[in-house]
């Protein structure tokens, strides 16, 4: 087992029509143990961006502090709020920093643009980007979440839509791995703001 | 090999270290003491490599008396458990990092409430009402899951802690003899005899 599955991890990020949706469970484990279930791995970088930090918990950790302070130097630096495409280069930036060392996170961007166009886009812990315009999906539940979003998904889903589909293929996808899933969170990102919604899971 | 667990109320948290310092196959010690006092309303337990636990413990402890004395205002139970977390994480892509578990206890005067803060040797940190760290987990998760209820009173906290004690007396193949038992809230830190639980 590699130290990527030692805390167990699932998230997913899709697009929808004018809106897209990121979602995660919420275990956290030191393999087999589960330790806690509220840990969160989703993190809000701006008002319709947010990031997905599957991997090794104390690199979500570093990795969401080290995104907060860079986001803020950039608002600083360039007083405007960051685009998600440029948020998702800042993040592989940082993650080809450590080439040779690298932080253990496969990361996953969305949100809305400035001009609402939805933007999703996955990492490999090298910062290798990956930009799709249906869904990406990481963790250890990546190849479940992959069956789910291939079967599940259909383009230009109402934000409803895409709540009710997002959290079918993350609950579904969970069940099937032992090591992530004891609670989940969804983002929705509209043009209106933001909902996000707890669901409720199997606990075993 | 060490036990070392806790659990938190609406307004206390309960701190469980076992008493052992252990060489090998040898006990050295049997009135050891494993946790230590950051703030006057935080406390640390720690477990893991022998050198490594007193040596970033006693690094830690003094930074955070420091930080209080040089702004005259101590440092919030949560801010505590960031720091220590920073310190370990930097620590942890070095050379040589601590091997050392961790569980920061605090009470928030201001907030009024008491938390726990779980952190590994790998720097992983989460906020739970219950923790326990090794082989202990193994154990007591499964206790402290049914016994645990958000609003229990401190002496439930106790009965808890004794169920916990009764759990790993009756299935762990190493037997404590001794337990350090620390309260923390309002009133600060104080130990609670193993005669008086």
């Amino acid at each position: 087992m590699s130290i990527m599955q030692y805390n167990g991890s699932a998230v997913v990020a899709m697009v929808g029509k004018n809106c897209v949706a990121i979602a995660a469970d919420k275990r956290l484990g030191q393999r087999a143990l589960t330790v806690d279930m509220d840990f969160q791995k989703v993190f809000p970088v701006t008002d319709r961006t947010y990031v997905g930090l599957p991997g090794l918990a104390t690199d979500v950790k570093t990795l969401s502090d080290r995104f907060r302070m860079r986001v803020n130097l950039y608002r600083h630096r360039e007083e405007r709020v960051i685009e998600p495409e440029t948020f998702a280069n800042m993040v592989s930036q940082i993650m080809y920093e450590r080439r040779f060392g690298p932080y253990f996170v496969e990361p996953v961007v969305a949100g809305l643009d400035k001009k609402n166009k939805p933007f999703i886009c996955g990492m490999d812990l090298l910062g290798c980007l990956n930009y799709a315009n249906d869904f990406v999906v990481s963790g250890t539940a990546s190849d479940n979440l992959f069956g789910m979003c291939e079967s599940l998904w259909e383009p230009d889903l109402e934000p409803e839509e895409l709540f009710e589909t997002i959290s079918q293929c993350l609950l579904n996808a969970v069940d099937r791995d032992a090591v992530s899933g004891w609670g989940a969170v969804v983002h929705i990102i509209t043009p209106d703001g933001v909902i996000t919604r707890d669901l409720k899971c199997r606990m075993d | 090999m060490d036990a070392q667990f806790a659990v938190a109320g609406k307004d206390f948290a309960i701190s469980v270290t076992d008493k052992t310092a252990a060489s090998s196959i040898v006990k050295m010690k049997h009135n050891e003491d494993k946790t230590y006092e950051l703030t006057p309303h935080t406390l640390m337990s720690v477990s893991g490599e022998p050198g490594d636990t007193s040596n970033f413990s006693e690094y830690i402890q003094g930074n955070v008396r420091l930080y209080g004395v040089r702004n005259l205002q101590e440092l919030t139970p949560s801010e505590t458990a960031s720091f220590v977390r920073g310190e370990l994480a930097t620590a942890l892509r070095s050379r040589r990092p601590y091997q050392v578990n961790m569980l920061v206890l605090g009470y928030d005067a201001k907030a009024g409430d008491a938390s726990i803060y779980w952190i590994d040797y790998l720097a992983a940190m989460a906020k739970v009402p219950y923790a326990a760290h090794g082989y202990c987990g193994y154990f007591l998760y499964s206790v402290l899951d049914r016994e645990y209820r958000p609003d229990i009173t401190l002496e439930q906290g106790m009965d808890i802690i004794k169920k916990c004690m009764v759990a790993l007396k009756t299935r762990f193949l190493i037997q404590y003899s001794d337990y350090t038992i620390k309260v923390v809230d309002s009133a600060g830190v104080r130990v609670v005899s193993m005669d008086d639980i």
